[in-house]
């Protein structure tokens, strides 16, 4: 039985900055909604932003993992 | 509708979800050319977003009913919290109709994954997403080019003001690859692949609690099943988030790269 290949474990390695990242974001975010509630519109926005532009290098991952067969 | 993917499969091997599981067969051929069922699903989504959309401003009164009600807080969405705010005041109004079908059509067709008998997000197929993205690229560029002329684009988008004169030629072609190549390959990456990897999650964890409750001899096998179709349906919930976080990202990116385009130098 095949286990899957080393693409998927790369995968999984690939998850950790993003992951990092995305938590880093958020905390902000709850800090500056904590600290000015009134600004929460503004700063939801720009936070989702900073949420994508991270993610987008584990979804570019996410492609290459499946797309780069060995 | 075909239900059938990849993945059913002998009982006796365990499921082993991939990307063959989005290669539907065609339901029927027409000369050759094989409808599947995201073709099918795309053309209603366009029906269905048109079917709503016109019922709830069928009936338009000032002093709106239920459904008006709710047309408005999506469109007011739109186009205060994305257009608006990113564009700026006094262009966003030439925009908002693109970008309220663009919202609306990519979230009927983000629902679909979650939708019974539907039950396939059309944007994990990569064509539609980069059809969605290059109209976004062809938009944004225009508008620029609308505004500044050609060459004043250009430089509007790969030179910032205000940089010395040596690093000019490492940062002109990051610029021009960031801003005008790659900014269609990222939208569509994005869509694609939240939908992608989030259906085969669903997969995954919906074959894999029944081959673990119905067809493994394993002790563990029972309690397995059942976390996993817990994790299924908790799953379910992230998906349902995301599918709308991405119908609205990817509204808020083209808002904004036509409004980083139209933008005045600084």
């Amino acid at each position: 039985m095949e286990l899957g290949t080393l693409n998927m474990v790369g995968l999984g390695l690939a998850a950790i900055g993003p992951g990092v990242g995305i938590g880093l974001i958020f905390a902000a975010l709850v800090n500056g909604i904590a600290r000015q509630p009134e600004a929460e519109g503004r700063l939801r926005t720009t936070a989702i932003l900073g949420f994508v532009l991270c993610e987008q290098l584990f979804v570019i991952g996410v492609a290459l993992a499946f797309v780069l067969q060995p | 509708m075909t239900l059938a993917g990849a993945s059913i499969r002998a009982a006796d091997s365990p499921p082993q979800p991939g990307p063959a599981d989005f290669n539907l067969p065609p339901i029927v051929e027409v000369a050759g050319f094989g409808i599947t069922k995201p073709m099918v699903l795309v053309v209603l989504s366009a029906v269905i977003a048109f079917g709503v959309l016109y019922a709830m401003s069928r009936r338009a009164a000032v002093v709106p009913g239920r459904l008006q009600f709710a047309g408005e807080a999506v469109y007011g969405f739109v186009r205060n919290g994305i257009a608006r705010e990113n564009i700026g005041a006094p262009d966003y109004h030439r925009y908002v109709p693109y970008l309220f079908t663009i919202f609306a059509f990519v979230l009927v067709n983000n629902y679909y994954g979650m939708i019974p008998f539907f039950q396939f997000p059309t944007m994990s197929r990569i064509g539609y997403p980069l059809a969605l993205a290059l109209i976004a690229w062809v938009v944004y560029n225009a508008a620029g080019i609308g505004r500044h002329g050609f060459l004043g684009y250009l430089k509007l988008q790969t030179l910032p003001p205000g940089l010395p004169a040596w690093i000019v030629p490492i940062i002109v072609p990051l610029e021009f690859l960031s801003n005008i190549l790659l900014r269609p390959l990222t939208l569509t990456l994005r869509l694609f692949a939240t939908m992608f990897a989030g259906h085969l999650l669903l997969i995954l964890f919906a074959l894999g609690g029944e081959y673990l409750l119905l067809h493994s001899e394993n002790a563990l096998a029972i309690p397995g099943g059942i976390l996993s179709f817990v994790m299924f349906i908790a799953i379910s919930f992230l998906e349902l988030l995301i599918m709308f976080l991405q119908a609205y990202v990817f509204t808020l990116l083209t808002a904004m790269y036509i409004g980083l385009a139209l933008a005045d130098e600084h």
